[in-house]
């Protein structure tokens, strides 16, 4: 049997269009053989909770570079709690301030990627989480 | 990548098998070079500038045969302005330090601009926030967040009063990045002036105001592209009506570069964004000569220093050519290209921050080496925040080193001649020259837009310089090589007692405006966007009464409708 595909859900929340990383991220993963849906922009994180839901996805990878990420990462989090979907792994890039970072992870955000990260340690990263703990098992 | 896509992408030049070297050349090659080589070979196959681009071992006389330095050339100040647009450049004055800055609420970005123009600074550039970029009051429940984060939050004309406080808008000149809702931004603007005393005739500054490069790289729109150029349009004939030392509109590549474009592509959308521009003028009935010279650009300042100086150099003279050739333009100040230029934000590092203070000399020299008119440095921390207070000071002091220390502004255009310099320009202007006319056959910028090609075209070379950094084929110092453990810098935080600030404003703005004149104008407003009037007097009108950017932005929602992009990734 063919291993099963991990599915990703790329997002841009908030306001912001730079879409740069997201895009190169989408393809990328998509490269390493993940499968890959993009939101688009401009994403409450209602919507991408339930895209999150709706896709069945292993990962969510949040690109956000305009300093609201504190205010729609809490969002989010509370969200999936409340959809039940507590397992899926939360990744973040963009331009994250140093300080912000603990904060993040306290609220169950698991890694947050500056930038410079090449896109093989992300690929790394949600293999090994993904395959440490599988969603559903 | 399949190598479909890199040939259709890749505007390489076939100016290898053209080229004739001198007895002398072939001699060396034979003689010096060869053996040379035999004993310590090249470190790689290939020599590329930061955009792929290949480049030669050496460029000679042979690389300039078609060249004329009186037809390519020509002089400073004089067509085709290759060396310049003025005649004297930097030994006349120099060019405008204009940093880009925007935090909080008006009052705290009041005092950064204070502070800025005490240090020496000579031209104001406002940052917005993203709300208001978008067309949303501080306290829209989408603003959430996000107030006063990347920018300053201006909901009314009373944030814009405090913006410019103590700043006479009579004696400086103001750059504002503001987009899709450039126009309503700018009515503010002019009310400020107006109440001010300052008189609208000689007040001076740029408003972004570049719509299209935000479907092709941005992404800050609001209306489909239809709607948006009639207001780009409408600002366009106000401004050189009643306003006519402002510059209505930068056409930005700054933008498209961030996204991941090449240096080529950067310069060919720009071009042919302002081309596009110019023929919604045309067919507005407007007189090309009565607008063109008016007419500003904004390039990146990447890190290939001689791309980004062919880059400026290919600007001008394709420009000129465009304003003389295909729009007739008889006025020279209608084919002179003023640009501003930013340093490169997407070369900035989060690894050791301090290194880019050097990468912003680098880039901030080859904008003055390429004529430009006015310069923003990056602060060595924006790959973590946005700058504190002393690392825009270091921003600021690098030009001011440039200026008065390095000794660059002595001469113009000092690499004019050059076989390198002079062979890459005549290479980036075919290479934009190329891309401009696949445009044309698309229909235009629109339809190109319509049909993702910019968009693609971007999208395929940051995935290329992405695994190209990845491979470490390129290094970037501090991240794929040279790497050390350090210890984080102090970054600027904003918290959200501005949100909080902002929304207390707006109420009590609301209670204290007359609601009914309010409504009035924003329905005369919404009435001449379903007509064909200008719509400039109708917002001026609407800010006066302390309408908010949310409510005009609203009015004009209705008509015109909101775009939705396919995405491309």
């Amino acid at each position: 049997m063919p291993e099963k595909k991990i599915r990703v859900l790329i997002a841009k929340p908030g306001l912001d269009g730079h879409d740069r990383g997201a895009k190169v991220i989408a393809r990328a993963l998509r490269d390493a053989g993940m499968e890959v849906i993009y939101t688009g922009l401009r994403q409450t994180p209602e919507m991408i909770a339930s895209a999150a839901v709706q896709e069945d996805v292993d990962v969510i990878g949040l690109s956000i570079l305009s300093g609201a990420h504190n205010t729609l990462c809490a969002r989010l989090m509370e969200l999936l709690h409340a959809k039940g979907m507590t397992d899926v792994t939360v990744l973040i890039g963009g331009i994250i301030p140093e300080a912000d970072i603990a904060d993040l992870k306290k609220i169950g955000i698991a890694e947050v990627f500056l930038p410079g990260t090449t896109t093989q340690a992300i690929v790394d990263f949600i293999r090994q989480r993904v395959a440490a703990a599988p969603r559903g098992a | 990548m399949t190598d479909k896509k890199a040939r259709k992408t890749a505007s390489v030049p076939a100016f290898k098998a053209s080229r004739k070297p001198s007895p002398s050349e072939s001699a060396w090659e034979e003689n010096t070079l060869k053996p040379a080589l035999a004993k310590s070979p090249d470190r790689v196959a290939d020599f590329t500038t930061v955009s792929s681009y290949p480049i030669r071992r050496l460029y000679t006389d042979a690389d300039l045969a078609n060249w004329n330095p009186d037809r390519d050339l020509g002089d400073p100040g004089a067509p085709p302005y290759t060396r310049g647009i003025h005649p004297a450049m930097y030994r006349e004055r120099r060019w405008t330090m204009r940093q880009f800055a925007g935090f909080g609420s008006a009052d705290d970005t009041n005092r950064r601009f204070r502070y800025l123009l005490s240090k020496g600074q000579t031209g104001i550039s406002v940052a917005f926030d993203l709300p208001t970029l978008m067309g949303y009051d501080s306290d829209h429940p989408l603003a959430e967040g996000e107030v006063g984060k990347c920018g300053v939050a201006i909901s009314s004309l009373a944030d814009m009063e405090a913006l410019f406080d103590h700043i006479p808008l009579a004696d400086v000149t103001t750059s504002m990045t503001i987009n899709s809702p450039a126009a309503p931004i700018w009515a503010m603007y002019l009310a400020v002036a107006e109440k001010q005393g300052a008189d609208w005739r000689t007040i001076s500054g740029t408003l972004q105001n570049d719509i299209l490069k935000e479907y092709i790289a941005q992404k800050e729109y609001i209306y489909p592209p239809g709607p948006s150029l009639r207001i780009v349009t409408d600002t366009i004939e106000f401004g050189a009506k009643h306003i006519p030392k402002f510059n209505p509109i930068s056409i930005s590549g700054y933008h498209i570069r961030e996204a991941g474009s090449t240096a080529i592509q950067e310069l060919a959308f720009t071009l042919r964004d302002g081309i596009e521009y110019v023929e919604h003028c045309l067919r507005r009935g407007m007189q090309v000569d009565d607008f063109a010279p008016r007419l500003s650009f904004f390039f990146n300042a990447h890190n290939d220093f001689f791309e980004e100086i062919a880059k400026y150099r290919a600007a001008r003279r394709i420009w000129q050519s465009v304003m003389r050739e295909r729009f007739g333009a008889k006025n020279p100040r209608s084919w002179a290209l003023r640009f501003h230029a930013q340093t490169a934000g997407c070369s900035l590092t989060a690894q050791q921050p301090y290194n880019n203070v050097v990468r912003t000399a680098v880039q901030a020299l080859a904008a003055v080496l390429g004529g430009t008119q006015s310069l923003h440095t990056n602060s060595l921390d924006e790959a973590w925040a946005l700058p504190t207070e002393s690392a825009a000071t270091i921003a600021l002091r690098t030009q001011q080193i440039i200026a008065h220390e390095s000794g660059v502004t002595n001469t113009a255009d000092p690499f004019g001649g050059s076989y390198f310099v002079e062979t890459l320009t005549n290479e980036v202007e075919r290479g934009a020259r190329d891309y401009i006319e696949t445009i044309d056959a698309l229909g235009g910028m629109v339809a190109a837009i319509e049909r993702g090609f910019p968009q693609r075209e971007i999208a395929d070379a940051a995935y290329r310089y992405q695994v190209a950094i990845d491979r470490k084929e390129k290094i970037i110092v501090g991240v794929n090589d040279y790497v050390v453990v350090e210890k984080p810098i102090e970054t600027l935080h904003i918290d959200e007692t501005v949100a909080r600030s902002q929304s207390d404003r707006l109420r009590k703005l609301r209670a204290d405006r007359s609601n009914a004149e309010v409504d009035r104008r924003l329905n005369s407003l919404r009435h001449a966007a379903a007509g064909t009037d200008n719509l400039m007097p109708h917002l001026f009108d609407a800010v006066k009464a302390y309408a908010t950017l949310g409510e005009i932005c609203d009015a004009l929602r209705q008509p015109f409708g909101v775009y939705q992009e396919v995405a491309i990734t």
